[in-house]
């Protein structure tokens, strides 16, 4: 049996300026052949300008069962946003 | 502004081009940044704006590093656990801020290591702002009102620089800096309403703090000598004067509001500019500083270099331990 094509995790560029943003993944045997797929699979009407692919395999991904421990912390420190300080309405520019 | 260009020479332009780049593709490159087009990674660009935007980019990182310093000076001595959970959450966030910038820097071809070590041997430079002392408590809210508040109003451009990575950092970083000039206000505030004594600590901060504040904005127009340049590329989208002139403009009113008197006995409202009018700035001071002569430059590098070289046996222990554990499980 031949071995599956390793998987890869697409990236698409919008337009200069805009961040990568992830929108899928394709089956390749290595990066430009991804390239291509990714190409072929998610740019078809003009959605970007720039592709990144990346082994799937080489993704560290957070633990679901963490993510109280992860990000629960932030939500008591509301004093990290500027509503958290009230300055009367005469003063602006702040 | 963390990214004025600070030179310590102030003759001598800080980019000596090097060789001769092909017409044709610097002409596409001028065009496409004149239409405001943004600059990615893996376009092409020419030498000089790739060593501008290292310079640049690695001086605002290095800013927002040794901004630590002053501020962290503090977070003990906060006067409450409010105070001082803010002050410890803003420290994070100038942190969080250097290492945006780093990651900037480093996707045109530096690396930390490098940036880090031009910092220590005091090749690169840092603002000159945070080589003044903080006395007091006040000094804090002054710092937060002012000094961020200066930040604010240079990096509201730099969020359209033509640098794709730098534009986006800058907007991570101006989100979060809104609460970082309210919190200063705020501390300002509630000084300026207590006790006399505690009044005067915040006259005495604003006193101390609102010079070096305009220096923050680098040299004037006519001795910037790679603002035309800059400002072509659009690494830098107003001038040092302009950004000055706005600064001052907002902030001269928020100190009246708090009944604080601005240490400028020339500062009056100019009704045809619609603009203050100010005093003279002592520029001899700012490039003192510049050249390392500001009053704590050598203990803030001291400060850094000590938290490096302490630091260093953590660094080797993290890698040497993931050595290890990819070793066992090649292995298994
Ligand atoms: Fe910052
Ligand atoms: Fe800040």
């Amino acid at each position: 049996m031949s071995k599956e094509w390793p998987l890869w995790e697409v990236f698409v560029r919008a337009k200069n300026g805009l961040a990568h943003k992830h929108v899928g993944s394709v089956h390749a045997a290595d990066g430009r052949m991804a390239i291509e797929a990714a190409r072929d699979t998610y740019t078809r009407r003009m959605e970007g300008i720039s592709l990144w692919v990346v082994p799937s395999a080489s993704i560290v991904a957070s633990d679901p069962n963490d993510a109280g421990e992860l990000f629960e912390p932030a939500a008591d420190k509301v004093y990290r946003h500027p509503t958290f300080y009230s300055i009367p309405d005469h003063i602006k520019n702040i | 502004m963390y990214t004025t260009e600070l030179d310590d020479n102030k003759k001598k332009p800080a980019t000596v081009p090097s060789a001769p780049e092909d017409p044709v593709r610097l002409a596409a490159f001028e065009a496409r940044v004149a239409a405001d087009d943004f600059i990615e990674p893996k376009d092409w660009m020419p030498e000089a704006y790739r060593k501008t935007l290292i310079r640049q980019i690695s001086q605002h990182a290095h800013s927002e590093i040794v901004g630590m310093l002053p501020e962290g000076n503090w977070i003990t001595r906060a006067p409450s656990l409010r105070r001082k959970a803010v002050l410890l959450a803003k420290v994070q966030d100038e942190g969080g801020h250097g290492l945006y910038l780093y990651a900037a820097a480093e996707t045109l071809g530096t690396s930390r290591d490098e940036m880090i070590e031009a910092l220590h041997s005091g090749r690169a430079k840092y603002s000159t702002i945070f080589n003044y002392p903080t006395l007091t408590w006040a000094d804090i809210g002054a710092i937060g009102w002012l000094v961020d508040g200066a930040a604010i109003m240079n990096q509201v451009p730099l969020q359209r620089t033509s640098y794709g990575p730098y534009a986006r950092a800058m907007v991570r970083i101006c989100k979060e800096e809104s609460f970082h000039q309210r919190q200063g206000y705020e501390i300002m505030m509630t000084l300026a309403a207590g006790t006399a004594e505690q009044k005067r600590m915040a006259q005495s901060a604003l006193d101390r703090w609102w010079w070096p504040s305009l220096m923050m904005f680098g040299p004037p127009d006519d001795n910037s000598p790679n603002s035309a340049q800059s400002m072509r590329w659009r690494i830098k989208r107003e001038t040092n004067d302009q950004i000055r002139q706005k600064f001052i403009d907002v902030t001269v009113p928020q100190a009246e509001a708090i009944d604080l008197q601005v240490p400028d006995p020339a500062l009056k409202w100019n009704e045809t500019r619609g603009s203050y009018d100010f005093g003279e700035i002592d520029w001899e001071e700012f490039y003192a500083v510049v050249r390392g002569e500001g009053p704590l430059a050598k203990e803030r590098m001291n400060a850094r270099v000590k938290a490096w070289e302490e630091g260093a046996w953590v660094r080797e222990a993290a890698m040497a331990h993931a050595d290890k554990r990819r070793v066992r499980a090649a292995a298994e």
